[in-house]
């Protein structure tokens, strides 16, 4: 009983924290992306405006949660939850620190890819709700480009695991005691990283949102809380990569002096949230028909030629 | 490859550049002295209304914000009886100050007239009137005009000469 | 954990029944998805949580995305179409009904007059999953292989168009002048 009120405790630390860290990222990049284009960004409400988050939340609970009347209410209520869901729950394989996770499972990876699959639905289910056509169009580019590219997530994955002998998160961070995994996975990484991009439909690969072009795509409808769970979603989309690629290549919890295990994870995890967010600020979008032929013309060779390669290696040093 | 990997670099310098951000309410931007802002009616060095009622101002604007009577004093000085503009219609073109022949109609650099009610920015002839010339120091129309308005007497303006008294044939 | 076993069974019986039973196509795809996913939980108690991941990540995840792309793509308006009194009419539903109450009762008789079974608890890890796929069953991943892959071939030749090079003012409409 003790042990299971523990848990549940670590479980609601680690959902309060991460809905926190996705609210404030909000600021976090407004801010990084002014600085960036040589501006201030939100800097009025509160020290450095860090009341923002505050603020928006405000509003975004307040305003009028409209649905509109041409719309499928039920799959127009459902799609929100599920991004939001399907990534608090990919959130519960991730060991923060040594003890700091919500379920050890031992198909933990496996589980990560069955919720972003599952994801993949909240644009889907989101844009043909909306019954409007440029949320249709976002919903069948989304889509496709999720599809795509988990495949080639789940591949990138796969040098990783070859050489972790496991699925489960753990022993892939313990595994990395010697040598992180980038350095000898380093084309899994880039793979991952793109693909993770890709996944969480962030710029320069936002092509299902597209303001210049599809008006914001599947959430062209969405207002209020239900848009505040998609645009919270995102966030927490980035989190999440960023907590993987952390754990699967940079050695998760794993640094050396005198930090605390945690610090070590949140300062990694950080530092791949702020690349997403140079990214955002200094990269052009591609083409729809760019980023499929990237998908499957290069990532997806490469990707097969990471497993084999590994596969060998690991056989061969055996 | 390369490139995306470039203008990443470039990007992030960019994190210690100058901000070109004015942070406004603090700190204002200069503004030009013939920048096109707020519509003032100008007085000459008497001290006088400046505007003579002519309704060009009135007849240039685009958006018909300007209205406007004309009367005359005991003097036969022209002056408008009130003088009214919707600032909420004008869109700070500066056709008025062109069409102005006396200099009265003047745009000048302030731009701050936000109001939360509409009505307010209607602007009556005491919100218009300014003290001073604006920016044509020393411009007086009726000095320099023709006519006897209590001002000065026929033919003692500027540029001008003696009336010829029409009764004598010697000039 | 049977208490789970059985919610989740009764689960992926009722959203199966809801498959057939809803008249808006993605609704009823919704249910399907769901289906699969309780699915995916019986797998996982019986202690099977590779399947159950591949379920949910192969299944409702891939292919019912695709799925559900394609109905989106051609959606039908469901008000218009004639067929939906079909259902009512005995006539259309009592032959499979008897076929599937045949099915149920033989299915009855099997599991009851094996006696009870407990339930499994050794989980079977990734690894033995990978090797039995590699070792006795590799025939078989062969010949789906094989199947995969000329499904590709064929979907590929079939969506490939002619290519036609013409100057831009000849196009096929004016070839026929």
């Amino acid at each position: 009983m003790n042990e299971t009120l523990k848990l549940s405790l670590i479980a609601i630390a680690i959902l309060l924290v991460l809905v926190t860290i996705a609210a404030g990222l909000i600021w976090v990049e407004r801010r990084m992306l002014a600085a960036w284009q040589d501006r201030y960004g939100p800097n009025r409400v509160g020290t450095f405006g860090i009341l923002q988050v505050a603020a928006d939340m405000i509003k975004i609970f307040f305003k009028e949660d409209w649905i509109p009347p041409f719309a499928d209410k039920s799959v127009f209520i459902l799609a929100p939850a599920i991004v939001m869901t399907t990534i608090l729950l990919s959130f519960s394989i991730i060991p923060f620190a040594p003890g700091i996770l919500v379920a050890d499972l031992n198909i933990g990876l496996l589980f990560f890819f069955a919720m972003s699959s599952l994801g993949a639905y909240s644009v889907v289910l989101g844009g043909w709700a909306s019954n409007n056509k440029y949320s249709l169009l976002g919903a069948v580019r989304g889509s496709a480009q999720m599809i795509s590219y988990e495949i080639f997530m789940g591949l990138s994955l796969m040098g990783v695991v070859i050489m972790a002998g496991s699925f489960n998160l753990t022993d892939i961070v313990l595994a990395q005691k010697n040598v992180w995994f980038f350095i000898p996975q380093f084309l899994g990484f880039v793979i991952f990283f793109i693909a993770g991009i890709a996944e969480t439909h962030r710029l320069p690969f936002d092509i299902p949102e597209a303001e210049s072009e599809l008006i914001a795509g599947y959430h062209t409808e969405y207002s209020g809380m239900k848009f505040g769970m998609f645009f919270i979603g995102e966030y927490l989309g980035i989190t999440l990569i960023s907590a993987l690629i952390t754990t699967l290549f940079f050695g998760g919890w794993l640094g050396f002096g005198f930090l605390p295990p945690v610090v070590w994870f949140l300062i990694k995890m950080f530092a791949f949230i702020l690349f997403f967010v140079l990214l955002r600020a200094s990269l052009p979008r591609p083409r729809y028909d760019q980023l499929m032929s990237l998908g499957w013309k290069i990532l997806l060779p490469l990707s097969f030629l990471n497993l084999l390669v590994t596969g060998a290696l690991v056989l061969y040093f055996q | 490859m390369f490139s995306i990997l470039r203008s990443l670099w470039i990007t992030f310098l960019h994190m210690f550049h100058k901000r070109v951000t004015i942070e406004y309410p603090e700190e204002k931007a200069p503004l030009p002295p013939r920048w096109r802002g707020r519509i003032v009616l100008t007085r000459d060095p008497d001290d006088m209304e400046r505007c003579v009622g002519c309704y060009l101002c009135a007849a240039a604007c685009p958006v018909d914000c300007i209205s406007l009577q004309a009367t005359e004093d005991e003097n036969g000085r022209r002056y408008p009886e009130f003088f009214r503009i919707n600032f909420s219609r004008c869109i700070f073109c500066g056709y008025c100050e062109d069409a102005c022949p006396t200099y009265a109609i003047q745009l000048i650099p302030d731009f701050e007239m936000g109001e939360y009610n509409r009505q307010n920015l209607v602007y009556e002839k005491e919100d218009l009137l300014i003290a001073g010339q604006g920016k044509y120091h020393g411009y007086n129309y009726y000095r320099e005009a023709g006519v006897d308005v209590g001002v000065k007497g026929k033919g003692e303006g500027i540029n001008e000469d003696k009336p010829v008294d029409v009764r004598k044939l010697m000039p | 954990m049977e208490i789970l076993f059985y919610i989740a069974g009764v689960l992926a019986i009722l959203s199966t029944v809801m498959v057939i039973a809803v008249r808006n196509a993605v609704h009823a795809l919704l249910y399907l998805i769901v289906s699969l996913l309780s699915i995916s939980v019986i797998f996982f108690i019986l202690g099977a949580p590779f399947i159950a991941a591949l379920e949910v990540i192969v299944y409702a995840g891939a292919i019912m995305v695709l799925f559900v792309f394609v109905i989106m793509m051609l959606y039908v308006d469901s008000s218009n179409s004639n067929e939906k009194n079909i259902f009512i009419k005995p006539k259309t539903w009592i032959g499979p009904s008897i076929i599937a109450l045949i099915l149920m009762a033989e299915m009855l008789y099997m599991l009851l007059g094996e006696g009870y079974h407990p339930m499994p608890h050794q989980i079977i890890s990734p690894a033995a999953v990978g090797k039995l796929m590699f070792t006795k069953y590799a025939l078989v991943v062969d010949l789906a292989g094989f199947l995969l892959t000329a499904g590709i071939v064929g979907a590929y030749h079939l969506g490939q168009k002619e290519r036609k090079i013409l100057h831009r003012y000849l196009t096929d409409k004016n070839e026929n002048l």
